[in-house]
């Protein structure tokens, strides 16, 4: 323990934390701005300078670790001068439209600008306005509101090893951008939005698409039907003041409800769909030697990534689907059949945590036939929980509302695929008990479940041992796919989720998410999973009918068709 | 010189990457680096193309546009300022048919300003490639200029 003083208090604290850290933990605020947790501290805004006994000038709290004896000042009237005139300085170069901004109320700078207390702004506005990317269906970056604060570098770069975003130019005309200045769409962008997720201002936002989905709603002819992915339920809350770690399926559902959903469905559901058609995919590929490892399909940012780095790669991807596609895919035939509704008439929306299903949902592949995409709209958590607000739902007064049929009845294996190594649990125990035709005596793999960048875990099928791999993040992800590029992949089936933590931890989550708030939204999906009745794949009775009524067999003709899909090498622009 | 040549002469590592776009971007006729050369020059040092762009963006002696053959870059401080130098820059502007940061049509010239060029003593001074030229008056300009229309690339 280090003994210090913080504002002429004594306080211990931990060897190695750094000021700002012991600072919090004694109920001492300092403002940051280009700081987040888990990423690589740069330093660079300055905001968090604190007066340090014995150096002349201020220090930056967030880099500078305590010392034994160190004296700390947090709110001098030089310390509380300096932060007031880099903010100054940051409006001044920033589009401070605040009422028309899609982060007002929600942005760091506003907040920072209102502790400090600024009410006028001593400086000149210098920004010289820049022009908007908005030539994506994902991700929206307004250089005109973008601080520099570097988060988005580090993320894009030390977190996911993609490199997209950089700064480019210097001093007071640096830009973070794409090299030289390009747009996203031209460059090797898996959408993943954690760039997104961690800025602390409107300068890298999703693309808005809630006014798409109020206008269908408000359209009389259209039947508009919403799903919802696993990750939804175990982070929505926190977008109403809850901290993480809840889970709230029932409030979510009466919010959709509410918001005027034709009908409330479960993204679970084609997620027992995904795992008897990928393990069916991935017998047949061990039965008749077809090409291994197998990898996952349901993560639009992997697909975009594996596309653009790895096309020669694009036969280890499992040709099924994601279940956000073959829900929109089964909604507008199948369950158009039934509830003899026009597929034109149909409108289906997703709730995602993900800004690359945006992308995805707008891929050529993803259609029912030349006219109808599988899924018309898909918006993030943030963006639903935005609506709820607009239509003054009072989200926290909510009873539980329930699934509509056909597509509410699911499994705990659906429930964990927003979880890091969720797919390949779902996926191993229906694998295991069609192989081995007895019931599995411990269904939980635990060695597939936590936080290690990559796990692994064997299994016994039909007498052999097999070797399964589960990455998340592109960065880790990149470390097996070399392996199976040098031929020394041990492995039949790879997991891949782009976010960290898998999909909880995605780029459409609720702002001010870290790594220790994905640890506990994973915890809170299993025990989703074990709180359900059925907790595997083929043992959802749906399924089966849905396979009885319509589909016939896995890897049949219409699973062909409907739920299947192939991959496409793609070439950059330069 | 071809960009190979280039990138032969230095160790394969990101340490050189500034010295290597300097030596290449002099070799060229127009003084610019394309995105596929330094596409390239990022492949072959194994570094992101992003780095290599914000490394270009950076300082402003690299150039992603063309510029003419000669690039004329005048002083622009005041030792030369208050020594004629807005004769000489307007003789310059009024030949060329062009302003400060453009490229003649023929793609023979382009202006830029530049800080002292350490011939302060000779104001005003002007470079043109690896050349200063001093004490100059407008009826110099129009020697000099005639002179390299009349000759090749060097
Ligand atoms: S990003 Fe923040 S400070 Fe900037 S305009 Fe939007 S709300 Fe205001
Ligand atoms: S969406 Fe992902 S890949 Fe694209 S710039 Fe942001 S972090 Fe990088
Ligand atoms: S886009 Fe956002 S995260 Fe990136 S540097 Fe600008 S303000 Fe920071
Ligand atoms: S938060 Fe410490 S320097 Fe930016
Ligand atoms: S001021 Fe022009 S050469 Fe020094």
């Amino acid at each position: 323990m280090i003994k210090l003083k913080i504002n002429g208090f004594d306080i211990e604290a931990k060897q190695g934390a750094t000021v700002l850290e012991t600072a919090k933990e004694n109920g001492i605020d300092i403002p940051t701005l280009c700081y987040y947790p888990d990423l690589k501290i740069n330093s660079d805004c300055r905001v968090c300078s604190v007066e340090i006994s014995g150096s002349k000038n201020l220090q930056t709290a967030c880099s500078t670790p305590v010392k034994e004896g160190m004296e700390v000042k947090t709110n001098t009237s030089k310390v509380y001068n300096a932060r007031k005139t880099i903010t100054e300085l940051i409006l001044a170069n920033h589009d401070t439209n605040c009422t028309t901004c899609s982060r007002n109320l929600k942005c760091e700078l506003q907040d920072l600008a209102n502790t400090l207390g600024i009410d006028e702004n001593r400086f000149e506005k210098v920004l010289e306005m820049d022009e908007v990317d908005n030539h994506n269906p994902s991700i929206y970056r307004n250089p005109n509101r973008c601080i520099k604060c570097g988060r988005c570098i580090e993320v894009c770069k030390d977190v996911e090893g993609t490199y997209v975003l950089e700064n480019q130019g210097r001093s007071n005309e640096v830009k973070v951008a794409p090299k030289y200045g390009k747009y996203l769409s031209d460059e090797d962008c898996t959408f993943c939005g954690q760039c997104a997720s961690v800025c602390p201002v409107a300068a890298i936002t999703e693309k808005d698409d809630s006014q798409r989905v109020f206008d269908a709603i408000n359209n009389p002819k259209k039947h508009v039907i919403v799903q919802v992915a696993p990750a939804i339920r175990v982070a929505i809350g926190e977008e109403f003041g809850h901290e993480a770690g809840g889970q709230w399926t029932g409030q979510l559902i009466s919010a959709l409800k509410r918001l005027g959903f034709d009908r409330v469905f479960d993204t679970d559901f084609t997620a027992d769909l995904t795992i008897i058609e990928e393990g069916h995919e991935l017998l047949e590929r061990v039965k008749t030697g077809g090409t291994l490892p197998m990898m996952t399909s349901c993560c639009p940012g992997w697909i975009n990534y594996a596309e653009q780095q790895h096309p020669d790669m694009l036969d280890h991807l499992s040709t099924c689907k994601s279940p956000q596609q073959m829900f929109g895919a089964l909604a507008k035939t199948y369950y158009a059949e039934s509830a003899k509704i026009d597929p034109e008439d149909m409108y289906v929306v997703s709730i995602m945590p993900c800004t690359a299903k945006k992308y995805e949902a707008a891929r050529k592949e993803m259609q029912i036939n030349e006219s109808i995409q599988d899924v018309d709209a898909v918006l993030t958590t943030r963006e639903l929980a935005k609506m709820i607000r607009s239509q003054g739902i009072n989200f926290n007064n909510l009873k539980d509302g329930e699934f509509d049929t056909p597509f509410g009845i699911t499994t705990g294996a659906a429930a964990i695929f927003g979880a890091t190594g969720g797919v390949m649990e779902a996926a191993l125990r229906t694998v295991s008990e069609v192989v081995n035709e007895k019931p599995l005596e411990k269904i939980e793999f635990k060695d597939v479940r936590g936080f290690d960048g990559i796990k692994e875990a064997t299994v016994e099928l039909g007498g052999n041992p097999v070797k399964v791999a589960v990455a998340h993040t592109l960065k880790h992800a990149e470390t097996l796919i070399s392996q199976v590029k040098a031929g020394k992949s041990e492995y039949a089936f790879i997991e891949v989720m782009t976010c960290p933590g898998g999909c909880v931890g995605g780029g459409g989550q609720p702002y001010g998410t870290t790594n220790k708030k994905r640890i506990e939204r994973i915890e809170s999906t299993y025990r989703v999973d074990g709180a359900m009745q059925i907790r595997k794949s083929h043992e959802n009775p749906t399924i089966k009918k849905l396979y009885d009524d319509f589909l016939k067999e896995p890897l049949g003709k219409k699973s062909h068709t409907l739920l299947h899909t192939h991959y496409h090498p793609r070439h950059k622009k330069t | 010189m071809q960009l190979k040549e280039v990138l032969d002469k230095y160790p394969q590592s990101e340490d050189y990457l500034i010295e290597i776009l300097m030596d290449y971007q002099k070799h060229k006729m127009h003084h610019d680096l394309t995105e596929d050369e330094l596409k390239t020059i990022a492949t072959h040092l194994n570094i992101k193309e992003s780095k290599v762009s914000s490394v270009v963006t950076f300082y402003s002696l690299f150039s992603l546009k063309p510029k003419g053959q000669h690039v004329i870059q005048v002083c622009h401080d005041v030792p030369c300022h208050v020594n004629n130098q807005p004769d000489v820059l307007s003789t310059l502007k009024t030949m060329l048919a062009i302003d400060i940061g453009q490229t003649t049509d023929d793609k023979m010239f382009t202006l830029e300003y530049t800080s002292c060029l350490g011939a302060c003593d000779k104001a005003p001074a002007m470079r043109i490639g690896e050349k200063t030229f001093t004490k100059l008056t407008p009826n110099k300009i129009k020697a000099i200029i005639a002179e390299y229309r009349g000759r090749k690339h060097a």
